[in-house]
């Protein structure tokens, strides 16, 4: 019986190749469109993510403001001073490193070269908490570190934009009227997860900064890792009591300082990298949408000719079951053959383009199935649309121009045999 | 069968519409075929004739009245049976010869055999003696198109005849045929009527024609008019 129906179904596919071809295509790019998109989008999720893993361990960022918009700080909140640094570190026990950090762009002067980099004054428990390496060189010592001394460690992209050689230690760079001598180079840290490049840089002893740069005492934020013993959360509400009982807060005011996770604000990146994937599949949803349309549409067209058909087999001892079974087959056949064809295409397409935008490639073999049952679903349905409405067509062509027992089609199919003799 | 009728029409009414619109298209109707006649059903449209095939074919059904097939009340058949009886007693031949297009001449042949699974070796054979006793042996893979009117409408008696059915409705088989091309399909029916003793039930509107048939019944009005024996 199945065998028979799918006797029957190969030989209608491989008798209509066009209109078998055209479904199948409705499908592949269905198909392959969504699992193309998913995959790339899932490629960009989890690159986003690796970022996160790398940015640091526990890392938090204290400032003084709140935080009105991305990164930004409100003015008119007192600054920090060594002070708040040296008793934070004295008072609160969950973090570990904890650096002062004076930062500021300014332009950088190497011979007839310059660039607008972010300069910064710190300790060297910022290259502790930040996951700081050398590549060649040395970080400071205490002596630079406590009278000021004009040294610098700079970042990868310093040393290839401004000097060019490999060798730069010893090699001086000019801020403003300061002129700084290279005692390190980092390692390269590539973008972070905001697209900022991280090896664009220029560190030096934070008095060195506040003395000769800054002009002022100030420390425009603290940044520090907690113990891995210790949970974000608690470090944070531990700096937190410290800062206000330091600022002198009364228990109505409002912290006139902010913490800042850089994880949870990646992971908020990373979601919104997920939604983007949502979007993507949305519209590729829409496109299976469009496949499915276009099925329909061909079934449609080959409406007439198949009501004719459904009419001959019925006459020639089919029951409406063998028909039925048989349309089935088809759709089951045409949207298999199109879901496997799309499958392959768009795994070999999102690996290539995952590849061209330097995205690890993601399957997810939910979307994969989901994709394919969905697509065979639109060609099953769409598949059995000559079953249904257009029973009303039969009446009208077949009815109008034939009479008695070729008139076997309405009649076959009760409902309509009524209004068909009517018409005679 | 001891003699007793093949078909059986016992005071077949047939009404379409309800109030206003309805019109009695068989007004009480009782009539009798017996195995092996070749009748020729005549009558102008609207005459009841095509009810009365239709009915005959298991395609419709009586509102009052039995319509017997083989004493078997078909009235009382659901769809199923009824398209059962139709595959395994009936056979049908269309004026428009209503082959299935680009399909080859043995596979529209081979068809009412695929749906009473017939084994594929048998069912080629089958086809192929069908399709010589037509006169078409030769042209197995042409499709349709490929077919003059005549050469389909003898594709379309194989395939009627193929499964060897009791009875076989032929709708005006050779209304779109000329002269010459109708003597030979007319020819052929007579054939399978006196040598495999098929039953043959055949609409048409030519006189010429409905002398081929052993008898010949006029429509008119809903009712029979004239039920004649010409040889």
């Amino acid at each position: 019986m199945l065998w028979n129906a799918l006797n029957l179904a190969q030989r209608e596919i491989r008798r209509n190749v066009l209109r078998s071809s055209l479904t199948t295509l409705g499908i592949i790019i269905g198909v392959s469109a969504v699992i193309i998109m998913v995959t790339l989008g899932n490629g960009a999720t989890a690159a986003v993510t690796a970022d996160i893993a790398n940015l640091g361990s526990n890392l938090l960022t204290v400032m003084p403001g709140q935080r009105v918009g991305p990164g930004g700080a409100s003015g008119g909140a007192k600054p920090f001073k060594q002070r708040d640094v040296e008793l934070l570190r004295r008072d609160v026990t969950a973090v570990g490193a904890v650096a002062p950090l004076s930062s500021q762009g300014m332009s950088v002067v190497v011979g007839n070269k310059n660039r607008s980099i972010s300069v910064t004054g710190t300790t060297n428990e910022y290259f502790v908490s930040g996951g700081w390496q050398l590549a060649s060189g040395r970080f400071f010592n205490e002596g630079e570190l406590r009278s000021g001394a004009a040294v610098c460690v700079v970042g990868e992209t310093v040393r290839r934009e401004l000097f060019g050689t490999l060798e730069i230690l010893g090699e001086r760079l000019r801020l403003r009227a300061v002129s700084c001598e290279v005692i390190g180079l980092l390692r390269s840290k590539g973008k972070n997860p905001f697209g900022m490049d991280r090896d664009d840089v220029v560190i030096m002893p934070v008095r060195t900064f506040q003395r000769r740069l800054s002009g002022s005492d100030d420390i425009n934020q603290i940044q520090l890792s907690v113990l891995e013993s210790v949970s974000t959360e608690k470090a944070q509400q531990d700096i937190s009591r410290f800062m206000r009982e330091r600022r002198r807060l009364s228990d109505g005011d409002n912290d006139d300082f902010s913490i800042m996770d850089q994880k949870e604000l990646a992971s908020t990146l990373s979601g919104t990298t997920r939604t983007l994937t949502a979007l993507l599949a949305a519209i590729a949803a829409v496109s299976l949408l469009v496949g499915g349309i276009g099925i329909m549409n061909i079934m449609l067209v080959s409406v007439t000719e198949r009501t004719r058909e459904i009419g001959i087999r019925l006459a020639i001892g089919a029951l409406e079951r063998d028909v039925l079974t048989q349309f089935l087959v088809e759709a089951v056949v045409l949207s298999a053959f199109g879901g496997a064809i799309g499958v392959s295409f768009a795994l070999v397409v999102s690996s290539l383009g995952a590849k061209a935008l330097g995205l690890p490639w993601v399957v997810d073999v939910k979307i994969v199935l989901l994709a394919l049952l969905f697509s065979a679903g639109v060609g099953v349905v769409f598949g059995f649309s000559p079953l249904g409405e257009p029973r009303a067509s039969i009446q009208s062509t077949r009815c109008a121009t034939s009479s008695g027992v070729a008139a076997i089609a309405p009649t076959a199919f009760q409902a309509v045999g009524v209004q068909c003799v009517n018409a005679m | 069968m001891s003699g007793s009728a093949l078909i059986e029409f016992d005071k077949v009414r047939k009404i379409y519409g309800t109030g206003q619109a309805e019109v009695e298209a068989l007004a009480g109707i009782d009539l009798q075929v017996r195995e092996g006649e070749f009748v020729a059903v005549m009558g102008p449209s609207g005459s009841g004739k095509s009810t009365a095939m239709n009915i005959l074919g298991c395609l419709d059904l009586p509102t009052s009245g039995a319509y017997r097939f083989r004493g078997v009340d078909v009235g009382a058949l659901d769809r199923r049976q009824r398209a059962l009886l139709r595959r395994y007693y009936l056979g049908f031949i269309f004026q428009g010869f209503n082959l299935l297009n680009r399909t080859s001449a043995l596979e529209n042949v081979e068809l009412p055999l695929m749906y009473r699974g017939t084994p594929r070796v048998e069912r080629h054979a089958r086809a192929r003696a069908a399709l010589d006793s037509v006169g078409l042996l030769g042209w197995e893979h042409h499709t349709p198109n490929e077919l003059s009117g005549g050469q389909a409408q003898r594709v379309a008696i194989a395939r009627a005849i193929v499964a060897e059915p009791s009875v076989l409705f032929a709708d005006e088989p050779t209304g779109n045929l000329d002269t010459a091309r109708s003597q030979e399909i007319m020819d052929l029916l007579a054939r399978f009527n006196r040598e495999r003793g098929i039953t043959i039930l055949m609409v048409t509107h030519e006189p010429d024609m409905a002398s081929y048939a052993s008898r010949t019944i006029k429509f008119r009005d809903g009712q029979v008019e004239s039920d004649e024996r010409t040889h």
